[in-house]
């Protein structure tokens, strides 16, 4: 069995999950009223997900490259980075100083540039000021929106 | 004639000056290699929030026209289409522009596009109205198919498989369902805190739109910043103009192609530049130029790709099923500020709805004026650095999607739909169906649950749902769109294996 197609049974597979606990919720929740629109979309999402695996199981479901071990490894970094400065970050230490370290560290990571390359780093430190005063000026000044401030800014 | 009467409120400084910003930025972004027009369109939704409705559609429509049209810079200067609908554009652009005619193929590009842009436009207003009047004959029952045929229309024509299209349509209709139940307040689908409000139009749009592309730009790494951009020499106005009439018939062939091909709905600039390239091909005596550097193919791909942006707003503003991808995140773009696509939207709002089409017939001219006076530094924005776009993306998506409710369970949702949404795209699902699931599944819902109310009364579900006329033009129009999309898949299907044998 290729990767390929193993990702996609996995992925059926999950989808499959999906439809499944949407129509058993949807037919086993009360009150019922609330739950007859629901049951008539699960109806259809479950048959389409059992057809969607079982043409991934037998090798049919073909469309959607999937995903290469190098694009994975090149996404990893970038993807824990976002998920620790939406989840974690943000809140705890405010939104534009955990903005201003995850756009230096975005930059950082996907920058071609030598990481002991001093101009480099000038060029990121201006990048990244200049985009956040740009983002304060709408935000804050213009918007008016009140973001949670964490331990500093 | 009744749209003369609201050009006024195009000209207001406010709505004139978002209609500049508009037309600018959406240039801007469209000219930037990964940023594709929906998203675009996407991310500015928060700043609609804060705005009129008129204004905020305003610049939402300037964006939408001028990122499609933006989108030819990086086709012809990088061979990196800006949108899917610049793919045809940068057959023979780059070729022009390898051959030292980068800003004679940029003024064509825009004139083409301007051409093709007011004419779609000018469909739309007249189209609209009529579409709308009949509309007025809906009840319940058709509402609910309608909605339905949205879901399935995009979901079967917009997916490169109709099992997944359809998948990705019923997952946007279970997501439209989380939260607490409109008539009798149940909670439905609430696994976390975060979900206990449902899920927002706005946070769900980035999320679905921004995230997946951020990621795509993670997955290239860092060796992808060695982008080589062609130079664009100066190039005299009135001679691209008139080379634009010279060349009447493939502007003709884009025209009419993208019109037509944008007022179907599910379909999109893709297609509408591909389409008429290929016509264009074919009705052409000089053939065999083309792919070589032919003002011709250029012409024919810009100016279909423009036609469509009016045309695939048609069955929006009337019947609430977008022409496009994008179109389906204008809709969204709407319903926020309490605007319901239909006759309601001409009666009841005709302020809104005409200015917002008026402005996208000044947009066409100002995206026109600036595309060709940005042309000549065209090239250095088309190079805007991969993770610069990338990192601002993410940011942005942050504090527009947290801006809309003030409430970081919209940020948690954001991020959450966008992470599985690239997964799902890696795998063939599509983002369009899922929008439109989550957009349409309110409106079918609450048609389905007044409509089976009335039923009751009368000839129960059954009967109220298949029956009369339009119901079962409704449901064959559903069943044609699948059924189509199936044949389709089976025929390209076979075809594929002795291409791929081959190969």
């Amino acid at each position: 069995m290729t990767a390929s197609r193993l990702q996609h049974i996995i992925s059926s597979g999950i989808v499959l999950l999906v439809a499944t606990i949407v129509t058993w919720i949807s037919f086993t929740q009360e009150p019922a009223d609330a739950f007859l629109f629901p049951r008539l979309i699960a109806i259809f999402f479950i048959a389409l997900a059992v057809w969607n695996f079982i043409r991934a199981i037998s090798g049919l479901a073909k469309v959607g490259e999937g995903l290469d071990m190098k694009s994975f490894t090149n996404i990893v970094p970038g993807l824990l980075v976002m998920g620790v400065y939406v989840f974690f970050a943000a809140k705890t230490l405010g939104f534009y100083l955990a903005s201003t370290i995850a756009f230096l560290l975005i930059f950082t990571i996907y920058d071609p540039a030598r990481l002991d390359d001093v101009k480099a780093w000038v060029k990121r430190a201006i990048v990244t000021f200049v985009f956040m005063s740009v983002i304060y000026g709408l935000f804050a000044l213009l918007l008016k929106v009140q973001t949670p401030r964490g331990i500093w800014f | 004639m009744e749209f003369l009467s609201y050009f006024g409120g195009v000209f207001e400084p406010i709505s004139f000056l978002l209609l500049l910003g508009g037309t600018i930025g959406g240039l801007i972004l469209g000219a930037t290699p990964g940023l594709s027009p929906t998203m675009a369109v996407a991310l500015l939704i928060p700043f609609t929030f804060h705005l009129q409705p008129a204004q905020g559609l305003i610049l939402l429509g300037a964006a939408y026209t001028s990122t499609v049209a933006g989108g030819a810079v990086s086709a012809i200067l990088l061979k990196i289409p800006g949108a899917p609908a610049n793919i045809a554009t940068s057959l023979d652009g780059n070729a022009m522009a390898k051959k030292g005619e980068g800003a004679r193929a940029l003024h064509l590009s825009f004139l083409a596009s301007g051409v093709g842009g007011v004419i779609g436009v000018l469909l739309l207003i007249f189209l609209t109205p009529v579409l709308a009047q009949w509309a007025l004959a809906f009840s319940y029952s058709h509402l609910f198919w309608m909605a339905i045929l949205g879901v399935t229309v995009i979901g079967s024509l917009d997916s490169k498989s109709f099992v997944k299209g359809l998948l990705s349509g019923c997952i946007g209709l279970w997501l439209s369902m989380i939260g607490f139940d409109d008539n009798l307040g149940a909670q439905r689908f609430i696994f976390t805190d975060a979900l206990a409000g449902g899920i927002h139009i706005i946070p769900a749009l980035i999320g679905l739109f921004a995230i997946p592309q951020v990621m795509e730009m993670f997955a290239k790494g860092r060796a992808n910043a060695a982008i080589e951009a062609l130079e664009v020499p100066k190039q005299s106005f009135m001679d691209s103009l008139r080379e634009l009439t010279r060349n009447i018939r493939a502007l003709s062939i884009g025209t009419v192609f993208g019109s037509i091909i944008g007022i179907i709905p599910g379909v999109g600039g893709q297609i509408a530049g591909l389409v008429a390239y290929d016509q264009a091909r074919k009705f052409s005596p000089e053939k065999e130029k083309f792919g070589t550097g032919h003002p011709e193919g250029i012409i024919a791909a810009e100016s279909a790709n423009n036609a469509m942006v009016g045309p695939s707003l048609v069955p929006l503003l009337t019947l609430s099923i977008p022409g496009s991808p994008t179109a389906a995140v204008l809709l969204g773009g709407l319903i926020i500020h309490g605007i319901f696509p239909g006759s309601d939207l001409f009666d009841n709002h005709p302020q809104v709805a005409w200015t917002f089409i008026n402005s996208m017939l000044i947009g066409q001219i100002l995206m026109v004026i600036f595309g060709i006076y940005t042309a000549t530094w065209a090239a250095r924005i088309a190079r805007a650095p991969v993770p610069i776009m990338a990192a601002a993306v993410m940011v942005l998506a942050l504090f527009g999607s947290y801006s809309v409710q003030q409430s970081m369970g919209d940020v948690y949702i954001m991020l959450s739909l966008g992470v599985g949404m690239f997964f799902l795209e890696k795998f063939g699902f599509s983002a369009a169906p899922l929008v439109l699931g989550l957009i349409l599944g309110p409106i079918a819902e609450s048609n389905f649950t007044t409509g089976s109310l009335i039923a009751q009364a009368q000839d129960g579900p059954l009967l109220y749902f298949m029956t009369g006329p339009l119901n079962m033009f409704l449901i064959f129009l559903v069943i044609a769109s699948v059924a189509y999309s199936f044949w389709s898949n089976m025929v390209l299907g076979k075809k594929s294996v002795p291409a791929e044998a081959q190969s």
